[in-house]
């Protein structure tokens, strides 16, 4: 009983994992860049949404409309000043580093204006805790609200990039950018819609993370983040269904690691497993093969 | 060929380059007449730069290293803060037998190599007396280079046997070792619980260390521990696992010797589960109930050691607490009630010693160190506190539970 | 005499600045014309600059992207500082201090082979991952190790003190999350300068050996470069091993300057990874001394940004994210040749301009 026990909280830790490395794999995709600050952006939703609802006594759908508003404007105008300018710069290297900057900024406003001090962050799910099994398994509202926010994510997604003209777009602009021109198609307005929808993801990704696991503070975005990172390169990045996958089993080897091994180093086999398994698909579960052409 | 540097970067890097060092330049001149003076006056305590004041009585140039960004900067920042209050409080009053007092506080984003930076730049401002660090291992550092300088150091959070290790070092909080076995004392005087699970920071100095000593004790006072399982700062979100395990195993107790940021969610995830132990602390979980926005109902029955509560009923407390959130928005916790009893504990031994701002550090730091086991405080941590020769202070953890969303002394 | 070759000049510039720089700062020293906080600042200083030269190699010759650099950093650390903490009264300090610095190296360089042969198979960001969990778990690891010693010889847990059953008297030597305390304050600037030339000069003459063009015919083209003969899994676990050996130098350097060595995210998690990669990619890519420039100014900018003191850390983010667009977009590249010196002199120099990699 215990272990199904297990196995839920590892789909809860996952899910949240997996909604934001939806995120992070979006913006991959297109924009073939590592976006260090994504994880920042989510802790700046979170903020918003808590000063909406704690500050001022918005209803919380209300706030999370706002926090995506909020944080699409902020996605978009990082990608202009910070990222656009480098994009044809001689490395891609270089706007992964400027993201890492923008990281930094990111945290340090959100600690000038917010302090060090946690903030708690009131859930704004409303959906109560689901108990089976006379007690022994609970479901909390957030797991429920977080697998079908992730699962509504992944398939709105899947269908905008696919039947879309502005999806069309996307996939051809991650295909290939100098083609993708040539078609008459506008790359830079459709790098910003990634970056948008990216942010948005970012702010319903910050909302449940802290409603799930309530403590605000300006770092709060960073180690998801990084997790995040490494939940959609396990699942293979650029991939939105690998994003998703890639999430929930990293959630899952985490819990169950720390179950059944050692709870001090957790951390260690879960990067174990993960090396494993990129040796043995080294393109992540669901990432494409590239043939190497000379 | 490629490994050759553009010459336009070149120009605007070693222009970059240029600007730090014309600015480390002329700091170091500036600098350098104070470093000169300093030399002179470690002889002849006579100091050219404040004879300008000493007028009004001199100042004591008193410095403080903390963690103020980074992940470990609410503790930071609570020093800092408390400490100026502290400052601030005492300069109204007249300051200390007529001098001011100036405060410096810099920035060491909890690491080792950081805080030595910033004891060095405390060092250029000729710093006399440091308030700090704030947390364990960068104070384990810097202990090291108070003690060279022969420079009087007071720690308030500084927990770790090893940071205060010399003669001229001091602390505010209680050490790891002491907490540790102060709470399985408790726990098993009291009769409070025999199956005793405990949830650790594994990568924590702090949490660790208590961990280590309770678990030591736990067999003399009969405590069966019976799950312990750790986490570290890479996975602070989920403690599902901890909580399972310790309910699986059948504990009545679950000991925390954690931070409240941690703590608040661990009780929210108990409460999730409907698992209801006894939950016990130290003092790294005050400050549990000031979290903006929390449940206090989650922390119904929580008890805890600590020799601080901001809802204490003496006026101190009450007057403290009122004056800080005036000023910074915040309920202090804990690590700013030391800070606030470091520097009130500095301002009782400079004036038992008799020290005046135009000593040198040196010999301030010979002085202070016997005066400061000498004096006896009545502060926010403790009422007649006093120190002894191994810098470690003598006062009574007081054991509070949390009944309806406030501390109870027990 | 005889005309000596443009990399020759090139290398022997980059010798001479740190040299000058070390001939500065030590008549500023004698004069007594420094900081407190310069001179605490030295070691470190060339402890940053051996990371950075050490990631170029793996990164810009190589051309592959890995984040797991602290992690090497940790290795070094621990196993000099372990052994010199072992030796402490056995050995006089300076051929103790040598021989920790020989422990790291082979430490770090071990684990560099061993991560390097399952690693370098993969490629881009699925390796730069890899080499990121490297680096995480090496932290873990010494997170959670317990050394002691007593007259029985070593014991090692991975639980806690008291599983080491040491006896009365037993010293701890690892103990966990404090990690080593007490380690002899061995390094000095002139070690570390040394240090410095030493790895400069194992770089830049690998770089324009045979082996250092096979390294760079891989990074320019794999494919072409396996088929004129040359062993790509050799050339690149040379370049992988000797980076990562060098990283163990640097973190003995690190563990040898401040009594207290603990495995914080902060100075060897990912963080500190990024933060190599950083001076690596500010510096520019493959370029040796853009890397000792980066790290140099990098690591003092913070510092002379104390007077800030709340507002400090943000304007370091503010100028790190100028400073790459200035040094990397095009457009800044391009309005740098327009008002470049050599423009304005009339001299007809600019074909060196963002030559970082333009075989590519």
């Amino acid at each position: 009983m215990s272990f199904i026990s297990y196995l839920i909280n590892g789909i809860s830790l996952g899910s949240v994992y997996a909604i934001i490395a939806l995120g992070y794999t979006m913006v991959y995709g297109i924009a073939k860049m590592l976006n260090f600050a994504h994880g920042d952006v989510i802790m700046i939703g979170s903020y918003v949404v808590f000063v909406m609802v704690s500050g001022m006594g918005l209803s919380p759908i209300l706030a999370v409309i706002v926090s995506m508003a909020v944080c699409t404007v902020l996605g978009i105008t990082i990608e202009r000043v910070a990222y656009k300018p480098l994009r044809m710069a001689a490395s891609p290297l270089a706007v992964l580093i400027t993201a890492i900057g923008v990281s930094y900024l990111l945290q340090n406003i959100a600690l000038l204006i917010f302090s060090a001090n946690p903030k708690s962050f009131k859930s704004v799910v409303t959906i109560p805790t689901v108990s089976l099994a006379e007690g022994q398994l609970m479901i909390s509202g957030e797991t429920i609200v977080t697998i079908a926010a992730c699962i509504i994510i992944m398939t709105g997604l899947t269908l905008f990039i696919k039947k879309t003209k502005a999806g069309q777009a996307m996939l051809a602009v991650s295909e290939d950018k100098g083609a993708a021109q040539l078609m008459g198609i506008n790359v830079n307005g459709t790098i910003a819609l990634t970056f948008a929808i990216g942010s948005a993801l970012a702010a319903i990704a910050g909302v449940l993370l802290c409603s799930t696991y309530p403590s605000l503070t300006p770092y709060t975005g960073a180690m998801p983040g990084i997790k995040a990172f490494v939940a959609a390169v396990f699942g293979g990045i650029g991939s939105v269904p690998g994003a998703m996958i890639g999430g929930i089993l990293l959630g899952i080897i985490e819990i169950l690691s720390k179950a059944y091994i050692s709870s001090q180093m957790a951390d260690a086999i879960v990067f174990a497993v993960l090396i494993v398994v990129l040796l043995v698909k080294p393109t992540g579960i669901l990432g494409r093969e590239i043939q190497e052409k000379v | 060929m490629k490994k050759q540097l553009s010459m336009v970067v070149a120009a605007a890097m070693v222009a970059a380059a240029l600007a730090g060092c014309g600015s480390s330049a002329s700091d170091a001149g500036t600098e350098n007449a104070d470093t000169v003076t300093e030399n002179a006056d470690a002889g002849t305590a006579e100091d050219a730069g404040e004879s300008a004041d000493a007028g009004s009585g001199g100042t004591f140039k008193i410095g403080g290293i903390g963690p103020v960004t980074g992940a470990a900067a609410v503790y930071g920042q609570a020093v800092k803060n408390a400490a100026q209050l502290a400052v601030d409080e005492i300069n109204a009053a007249g300051g200390i037998n007529g001098a001011m007092i100036e405060f410096n506080f810099q920035d060491d984003e909890h690491d080792a190599e950081k805080a030595v930076n910033a004891y060095n730049t405390l060092k250029d401002w000729n710093m006399q007396m440091l308030l700090g660090t704030v947390t364990s291992t960068p104070c384990t550092a810097v202990v090291e280079k108070t003690h060279e300088d022969n420079l009087f150091q007071l720690t308030p959070s500084g927990s770790a046997v090893e940071s205060i290790q010399y003669d001229n070092a001091f602390r505010v909080c209680f050490s790891d070792p002491n907490q540790g076995t102060a709470s399985a004392q408790y726990i098993g005087e009291n009769k409070l619980a025999t199956k005793v699970a405990i949830i650790y920071n594994s990568s924590d100095v702090y949490s660790s260390g208590i961990y280590q000593t309770f678990a030591a004790e736990a067999g003399n006072q009969g405590i069966e521990i019976v799950s312990a399982e750790a986490f570290t700062a890479d996975s602070n979100t989920d403690f599902s696992v901890q909580l399972q395990k310790a309910k699986d195993s059948g504990a009545e107790l679950v000991f925390l010797p954690i931070y409240y940021t941690e703590a608040s969610i661990i009780l929210g995830q108990a409460d999730k589960m409907g698992y209801a132990p006894i939950f016990f602390g130290c003092d790294g979980l005050d400050g549990i109930l000031a979290v903006e926005d929390f449940d206090t109902a989650l922390a119904e029955g929580v008890m805890l050691l600590t020799p601080f509560a901001a809802d204490a009923e003496d006026e101190l407390t009450q007057n403290f607490v009122k004056a800080y959130q005036e000023n910074f928005g915040d309920i202090p916790n804990q690590f700013a009630a030391d800070a606030y009893d470091g520097i009130y504990a500095m301002k009782a031994a400079i004036e038992k010693a008799g020290v005046t701002p135009d000593m040198s550090a040196s010999d301030i730091c010979d002085a202070l160190k016997v005066s400061m086991t000498e004096i006896t405080i009545d502060g926010l941590t403790g009422a007649g506190m006093t120190w002894n020769a191994d810098g470690e202070p003598n006062k009574e953890p007081k054991a509070v539970k949390i009944t309806d969303g406030a501390y109870a002394a027990m | 005499m005889k005309k000596i070759n443009k990399s020759t000049k090139n290398n022997l510039i980059t010798y001479g600045i740190v040299v000058i720089a070390y001939v500065i700062v030590m008549l500023l020293n004698v004069t007594g014309h420094i900081s407190s906080l310069m001179e605490g600042l030295l070691v470190p200083l060339c402890i940053y600059v051996i990371l950075a030269v050490s990631l170029n190699l793996v990164v810009g010759i190589l051309g592959e992207l890995s984040i797991g650099h602290a992690g090497f950093m940790c290795v070094g650390a621990f196993s000099g500082a372990f052994f010199s903490m072992c030796m402490k009264e056995a050995m006089p300090a300076m051929a103790r201090f040598l021989l920790a610095l020989v422990i790291g190296a082979v430490c770090a360089a071990a684990c560099g082979m061993l991560i390097g042969v399952p690693v370098l198979r993969l490629k881009g960001d699925y390796l730069a991952i890899v080499t990121l969990a490297f680096g995480e778990i090496i932290k873990n690891l010494m997170n959670v190790l317990y050394i002691g010693k007593d007259s029985r010889g070593f014991h090692v847990s991975t639980k806690d003190m008291i599983a080491l059953g040491l006896e009365p008297g037993g010293k701890t030597i690892i103990n966990g999350p404090q990690g080593i305390t007490g380690t002899p304050h061995d390094a000095s600037f002139t070690i570390g300068i040394i240090l410095v030339l030493l790895t400069l000069f194992i770089i830049l003459n690998l770089v324009h050996s045979r082996d250092g063009r096979a390294i760079m015919a891989i990074r320019d083209n794999r494919i072409a470069a396996e088929s004129i003969g040359i062993n790509v899994m050799k050339y690149k676990m040379m370049a992988f091993t000797i980076s990562a050996s060098i990283a163990g130098v640097a973190g003995v350097l690190y563990a040898h300057n401040l009594s207290t060595l603990t495995a914080l995210p902060k100075n060897f998690g990912y963080n500190m990874s990024i933060m190599i990669l950083v001076y690596v990619v500010l510096g520019g890519i493959g370029n040796i001394r853009g890397s000792v420039i980066a790290a140099v100014v990098l690591t003092l900018l913070p510092e002379m940004l104390r007077g800030l003191s709340d507002y400090r850390m943000l304007i370091y983010a503010i100028v790190l994210i100028g400073l790459m667009l200035f040094n990397w977009s095009p457009k800044a590249i391009a309005l740098r040749e327009k008002y470049s010196l050599r423009r304005i002199l009339g001299k007809t120099g600019t074909k060196n301009v963002s030559e970082n990699r333009t075989e590519e």
